[in-house]
């Protein structure tokens, strides 16, 4: 492990120690937050009971099924976009600030197209998350040298082996970024469409625990939640070390 | 290989023969049809303008051929459309005006097999091994993999990379990247080589060395060699032919017949003769590097040279 990955491990476990005493001590009021050994204890208590996996399961296909499709959609859109500059232009200033658009408005309409299932809430996450990957792509392809596009043209490539063989390799470390993005804003999409919309998943449960005055429930959800996307994230970081391997110095 | 293509003069041919006169304003450079290998007629290139500008006259209008086997080296001041020349002989770019034929052949859109090019840039794959970089166009032409393997070896050593085979080209220095870019291209035995200023970021001694190694391989493989250079003195000692250009747009003020014998190598730069060559060639270069310095002035947004 690197020193600052120790550092890093050593801030975040002060800072769930302190919380620890000041919720056991009193500091902060138990109705308000609960101490992280009992969220821990209440995950454990979910888990025993199955509520955890029946809550989890439909949020986790729907992110999953969100981000593979924004990942996919989004490079696919990335690239030809790409090499439609005139719409590129029309689309750019969506594109500079797509976080600023209230995608959340759209799920009315979206209900209106897909019925009342889970696509409404898979649509926010796919728009949410694949618009940050088209971002990447556009990106990642402005910034790919120009001479390597020659060099595809020496190798006498099609296009689709051009983008397959050359593109996307060169522009795999900002793309990355996009991707990481696109997993937080699948997750952030679909937590909150559920939180407000659904009747399933983990938002929703979060939500109910909620109303019902049920802290432990609803911490123990809220940790598992940041358990699970914090291993997640490590997971990707794996995949793009792996995948950068001995590309820097 | 034969040396004397042009005015040939019986046993002028040893390494102290004395280059040809430059005549002040020679013709195209011309070769006879049958051994033709590579031709430029009347090719002209514009780049169009950012909107409202008059658009950027690059290069021509140019004629030159190039001979089956011969090494051809061009140089000119920075700016003057060495670039683009080699561009639009590779199929890269097509001329404004102009044809360019290879073997042949008129090209047109794109790159006619047999053509090889090593750029100015670093064009290897940053995300390949320096094996895989190599391999990389046997691979795609569905060589068989022994034979892929014998051949990618054969041309890692002869550049002297292999033991750097299992690196990144981000390990290496910009030389051995630059050498990684010539093995590609070499293992795909090309028979005509472009070269645009491969050693453009070494420094002297290292540029004479990989000059005798370009020598080497022209010898081995016996194919057409195009470098463009900047330094007088490289395309003086490596070449059959030197094209000088003119400051932009581009044209040949001269081409001037080297005389060296095939076994030549950097050692030829003592030669008395060597320094007959590189002054007049510079007597040439030098009005058109002030022009070119001069054109600099107003040619702000260029892409650099
Ligand atoms: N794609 C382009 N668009 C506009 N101008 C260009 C382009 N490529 C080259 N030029 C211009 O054409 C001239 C010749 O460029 P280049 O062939 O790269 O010169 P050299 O290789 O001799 O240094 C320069 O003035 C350069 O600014
Ligand atoms: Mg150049």
């Amino acid at each position: 492990m690197t020193r600052a990955g120790s550092v890093r491990i050593l801030v975040a476990a002060g800072l769930l120690l302190s919380l620890e005493i000041c919720c056991r001590s009193g500091i902060i009021n138990m109705t308000t937050m609960i101490p992280p050994s009992e969220m821990l204890g209440a995950i454990a208590d979910l888990a025993r009971s199955g509520r955890l996996l029946k809550e989890s399961l439909p949020t986790f296909r729907n992110v999953t099924i969100a981000f593979v499709l924004a990942v996919g959609l989004g490079v696919i859109g990335g690239t030809v976009l790409h090499s439609l500059p005139r719409v590129r232009r029309v689309l750019d200033p969506l594109l500079a600030s797509y976080y600023a658009v209230p995608f959340f408005a759209l799920y009315p309409l979206f209900v209106v197209i897909f019925g009342l299932n889970d696509w409404p809430l898979i649509m926010i996450g796919i728009v949410f998350a694949g618009v940050a990957v088209v971002v990447s792509t556009l990106n990642g392809i402005d910034r790919v040298p120009p001479v390597l596009l020659k060099v595809a043209r020496i190798y006498r490539m099609s296009r689709t082996a051009k983008v397959r063989l050359v593109i996307l390799p060169a522009i795999a470390l900002p793309l990355f970024t996009g991707i990481k993005l696109a997993l937080a804003y699948s997750f952030i999409g679909i937590l909150a469409g559920e939180f407000i919309l659904a009747s399933a998943g983990i938002g929703h449960a979060i939500a109910f625990a909620y109303d019902a005055f049920d802290n432990r429930t609803m911490y123990g959800l809220i940790a598992f939640t940041l358990i699970l996307v914090t291993l997640m994230n490590m997971g990707l970081q794996a995949c793009e070390r792996l995948l950068l391997k001995g590309r820097s110095r | 290989m034969t040396l004397v293509r042009e005015q040939g003069s019986p046993g002028s041919s040893g390494p102290s023969a004395r280059p040809r006169e430059l005549a002040p304003r020679s013709g195209p450079a011309t070769v006879g049809a049958s051994k033709l290998h590579a031709q430029l007629t009347g090719v002209t290139k514009l780049f169009p303008a950012p909107s409202g500008e008059n658009p950027v006259h690059a290069l021509g209008p140019i004629d030159m051929a190039v001979e089956r086997g011969e090494f051809f080296a061009i140089v000119g001041p920075s700016g003057c459309g060495k670039s683009t020349l080699l561009d639009i002989l590779a199929g890269l770019a097509a001329p404004t005006d102009g044809t360019v034929v290879f073997e042949n052949k008129p090209i047109s859109g794109a790159v006619p097999p047999g053509i090889g090019v090593v750029f100015q840039e670093d064009a290897s794959f940053p995300w390949l091994t320096v094996w895989d970089n190599v391999a990389f166009g046997l691979r795609r032409a569905g060589l068989e993999r022994g034979e892929t393997t014998k051949r990618v070896e054969h041309w890692l050593r002869f550049m002297g990379l292999a033991d750097f085979a299992r690196a990144h080209p981000a390990h290496l220095s910009g030389g051995m990247r630059q050498r990684v870019c010539i093995a590609r291209t070499l293992v795909l035995e090309p028979r005509m080589i472009l070269l645009d200023e491969p050693f453009g970021a070494l420094d002297q001694q290292t540029r004479l060395l990989m000059g005798d190694e370009l020598l080497r391989l022209w010898r081995a493989t016996g194919a057409t060699v195009v470098l463009i250079t900047h330094a007088i003195d490289e395309a003086c000692m490596l070449a059959d032919r030197v094209g000088v250009m003119t400051a932009r747009p581009g044209r040949f003020a001269d081409v001037a017949v080297t005389r060296w014998p095939g076994d030549r190598d950097s050692r030829i730069v003592s030669d008395p003769s060597f320094g007959q060559l590189t002054g007049r060639v510079w007597s040439i270069l030098r009005d058109e590097s002030i022009k070119a310095i001069g054109h600099a002035e107003g040619d702000i947004g260029g892409r650099s040279p």
